[in-house]
């Protein structure tokens, strides 16, 4: 493969990589552990005196050769346990791409982490056991991953190696879960399996011989390959700005600059462009976007910018400014989808606050109208609460108007968080709209 | 209005159509610096004169051009700086006009609220010092420039990490980070540590510092210096002692890949003089960049685990 991790290549080639955030689901049995440090390993984003700890402390367990998954696993009670109980973030580079990603481990009390690892993420490898094949936990992960609007999927088929037929189970394993993500609305090209063996390195970086029957990719060139896109489905909205900041030197040799500042979180925005300051509905013209590396003509999603309008208008932190022609309605009162991650459970009634992009309101939860079942994948109709790492359908009321677009259209603009007023804990994610019902739920979805 | 034409000091004149890991990292860095003025009262930068540092200094002027930043600085200084930190952090100070807090572990030891460690080290020190000045000015986010890619602990951080009233950070009670809403929210008494450089990695840092011409402290490239080799790294003798018995001193060309406590920060052999240069010897190293000249990294596999618990970065 053409895989030069030159690193002096990386620093000083004519080539800018882009970076795509990834992230990993699946448990620890599965050997996620050991597949994230062989893609470290293999990149050659590990170096020498992290190896050598990893061979210090291999030996020190009386193993044989290194246990890779030693390069990952942190926090000393997870060492202890052999478990992973938080997301953590992990940075590699190839000379075409660099990758942040996020691990998350598998186990259903840390549902948590995998809706927060994968809030972010681009792409998102599943990992399952070649000899267990698709199993309930890899369905619930799928639903989340689907739920979350994440692109593309990678289903890693781990430990292909110890198959008793690895051809006829990944034949198998590949029917079940295309059958299962085109269910939950991803479309074939945005889902590939791969049979690799983590531990021994087999179709990671390097393409396997004890797999003639998988004539596709591997791991690493696919991840470097995938288009970086953030929506699953090809229906963008245009520009939307949330304010972060208002930029007022007033100095001597600024007296009159006023910019507002922030990330552009979907389309694009240019000189020239008619935009409407919302909730206020307000227009004006771009006169100029700033940057302290000089002016721009346009920015697109993801740049930190500073927008310089026409006309003196009143626009505050929390605002957004959205192209005309294509401006969401202000909500107050809306449906949304929500995963609890508060201890205690979540009842209709609860006071809480609400952010939406740069804006922190207080909201009101007014009626919980179905659970998510992780189990077997059904809803649930009128449930009394949602407890901890559940999934529901609510309605919202907030005591100012949002910028919001559906989470189907948008999830930067379509995402919020719900806060704990009193503690200021996060309490729920939450994705405006009805994202559960595009799930298509049914007994259906599992495959017998 | 009239728009302000102007020559920006940073001035790259990058096109738009451009946007590669430098530029998605630098932006993502400049919405956090700017949330954190959108949503707290007193935010601090915590600032050293060491590498990362400079990139977070820099990195936040160029969030608020072309306003004057909006935060101050703190340092907390444990007295085996070497003098060059020193000087470079005050001349940055003066050039950007910015305000200094310094919290001296010196200080602390010389009235007794701080007693020297039998190993000399000073470094675990500084956690008093610097949780007594965030309660005295009463900061309630302090930006550090740690990195995930930093060390094994640190993976697990969040970019806005909650510390109690101790400064404690317990990782099974971090709130959980999605999309790129960070909450800031905190009780008084608490405050919070972000860390807007969590997502770059060693290589990434000296790639943007080369594409940008940051100018660090000298100490970053080779120069000529008396040094002393202790357990493979080379050291600068000083206030902290050596060279002890056996370690001769000899004049090498050498540079910090890293500025910290002059006990336990070592230097390496180098000839590169310039940004382009400590690229690419970056680059091609076959060290991270602790392991290669931070003593208290190595002291245990949790160290860093142990010492974030207790307040630490």
């Amino acid at each position: 493969m053409t895989q030069s991790t030159s690193t002096a290549n990386l620093a000083n080639g004519p080539h800018h990589p882009d970076l795509l955030r990834i992230a990993t689901a699946g448990s620890v049995d599965d050997g996620k552990s050991t597949l994230v440090g062989r893609l470290l390993y293999d990149t050659k984003s590990v170096l020498a005196d992290q190896i050598d700890a990893v061979n210090r402390a291999s030996q020190a367990r009386g193993l044989d050769g290194p246990d890779l998954s030693l390069l990952v696993d942190g926090l000393r009670a997870e060492r202890e346990q052999g478990i992973t109980i938080d997301v953590a973030y992990r940075y590699f580079a190839t000379a075409n791409r660099s990758f942040v990603l996020a691990d998350t481990p598998g186990h259903v009390q840390y549902t948590r982490n995998t809706v927060s690892g994968a809030s972010t993420a681009q792409l998102v490898i599943l990992l399952v056991d070649a000899r267990n094949g698709v199993v309930a936990q890899t369905r619930r992960h799928a639903a989340v991953m689907a739920l979350l609007g994440v692109p593309q999927l990678v289903l890693a088929v781990n430990k292909i190696d110890l198959a008793d037929d690895p051809q006829g189970q990944f034949a198998q394993i590949t029917a079940d879960f295309a059958e299962l993500t085109r269910s939950l609305g991803w479309t074939d090209e945005q889902v590939l399996a791969i049979p690799v063996s983590a531990l021994h390195g087999d179709n990671v970086a390097t393409r396997s011989e004890r797999t003639p029957y998988y004539d596709g990719p591997t791991l690493i060139e696919h991840l470097e390959t995938v288009p970086n896109v953030h929506e699953r489905a090809g229906d963008p909205v245009g520009l939307r700005f949330p304010v972060q900041y208002v930029i007022r030197p007033r100095t001597a040799e600024f007296p009159d600059y006023r910019g507002y500042a922030g990330q552009v979180a979907t389309g694009t925005v240019a000189v020239g462009d008619e935009v409407v300051i919302l909730p206020s509905g307000t227009r004006t013209t771009i006169e100029a976007i700033d940057t302290a590396d000089g002016q721009l003509p346009a920015a697109h999603a993801g740049r930190s910018v500073t927008l310089l309008l026409a006309d003196d208008v009143d626009v505050s932190r929390g605002d957004v400014i959205a192209a005309v022609g294509d401006a969401p309605e202000p909500i107050q009162q809306f449906t949304a989808t929500v995963c609890w991650l508060g201890d205690k459970a979540l009842r209709p009634g609860a006071r809480l606050l609400l952010k939406h992009g740069t804006r922190t309101t207080q909201a009101i939860v007014g009626s919980i109208d179905v659970r998510f079942d992780e189990q077997d994948l059904t809803l649930i109709e009128s449930p009394e609460a949602l407890e901890l790492n559940e999934i529901g359908r609510i309605s919202v009321q907030t005591a100012e108007p949002i910028v919001a677009d559906d989470y189907s259209h948008s999830r930067e603009s379509g995402s919020f968080l719900l806060i704990d007023p009193a503690g200021g804990n996060t309490l729920a994610a939450g994705l405006v709209g009805d994202a559960l019902d595009q799930l298509h739920l049914t007994p259906s979805t599992v495959p017998a | 209005m009239s728009i302000d034409t102007h020559i920006s000091p940073f001035g790259l004149d990058k096109t738009e159509g451009e946007f590669d890991t430098l530029d998605a990292l630098e932006s993502e860095s400049i919405h956090i610096f700017r949330e954190v003025a959108g949503e707290f009262e007193r935010p601090v930068i915590l600032f050293s004169g060491g590498k990362d540092s400079t990139l977070l200094l820099h990195l936040a002027l160029k969030a608020f051009w072309p306003a004057p930043l909006p935060f101050s600085l703190l340092h907390v200084d444990t007295g085996h700086n070497l003098p060059e930190i020193i000087e470079f952090r005050d001349e940055i100070v003066a050039r950007h006009n910015l305000r200094l807090h310094v919290a001296s572990v010196e200080e602390y030891l010389a009235d007794g609220r701080l007693t020297e460690r039998p190993d000399g080290i000073r470094n675990p020190l500084q956690t008093i010092p610097l949780l007594d000045a965030i309660t005295e000015n009463r900061f309630d986010a302090v930006f550090g420039g740690a990195r995930r890619d930093e060390e094994r602990a640190r993976a697990k951080e969040r970019v806005f990490s909650l510390r109690n009233a101790f400064g404690q950070w317990d990782p099974k009670r971090q709130r959980p980070e999605l999309w790129n809403l960070y909450n800031g929210r905190h009780a008084p008494g608490e405050h919070v540590r972000v860390f807007p450089l969590s997502n770059w990695t060693e290589l990434d840092v000296w790639r943007y510092i080369a594409r940008e011409q940051v100018l660090l402290a000298p100490l970053y490239y080779a120069h000529e210096r008396e040094v002393f080799s202790r357990d493979g790294m080379w050291m600068t003798p000083g206030p902290w002692g050596g060279p002890r018995e056996g370690e001769a001193l000899e004049t090498r060309s050498v540079r910090y890949r890293t500025v910290g406590d002059g006990s336990t920060t070592g230097a390496v052999l180098s000839d590169a003089a310039d940004n382009e240069a400590v690229l690419a010897e970056v680059a091609t190293s076959r060290l991270t960049e602790r392991g290669a000249t931070r003593g208290d990294d190595r002291v245990s596999e949790a160290a860093m685990e142990d010492r974030k618990r207790e307040g630490y970065f």
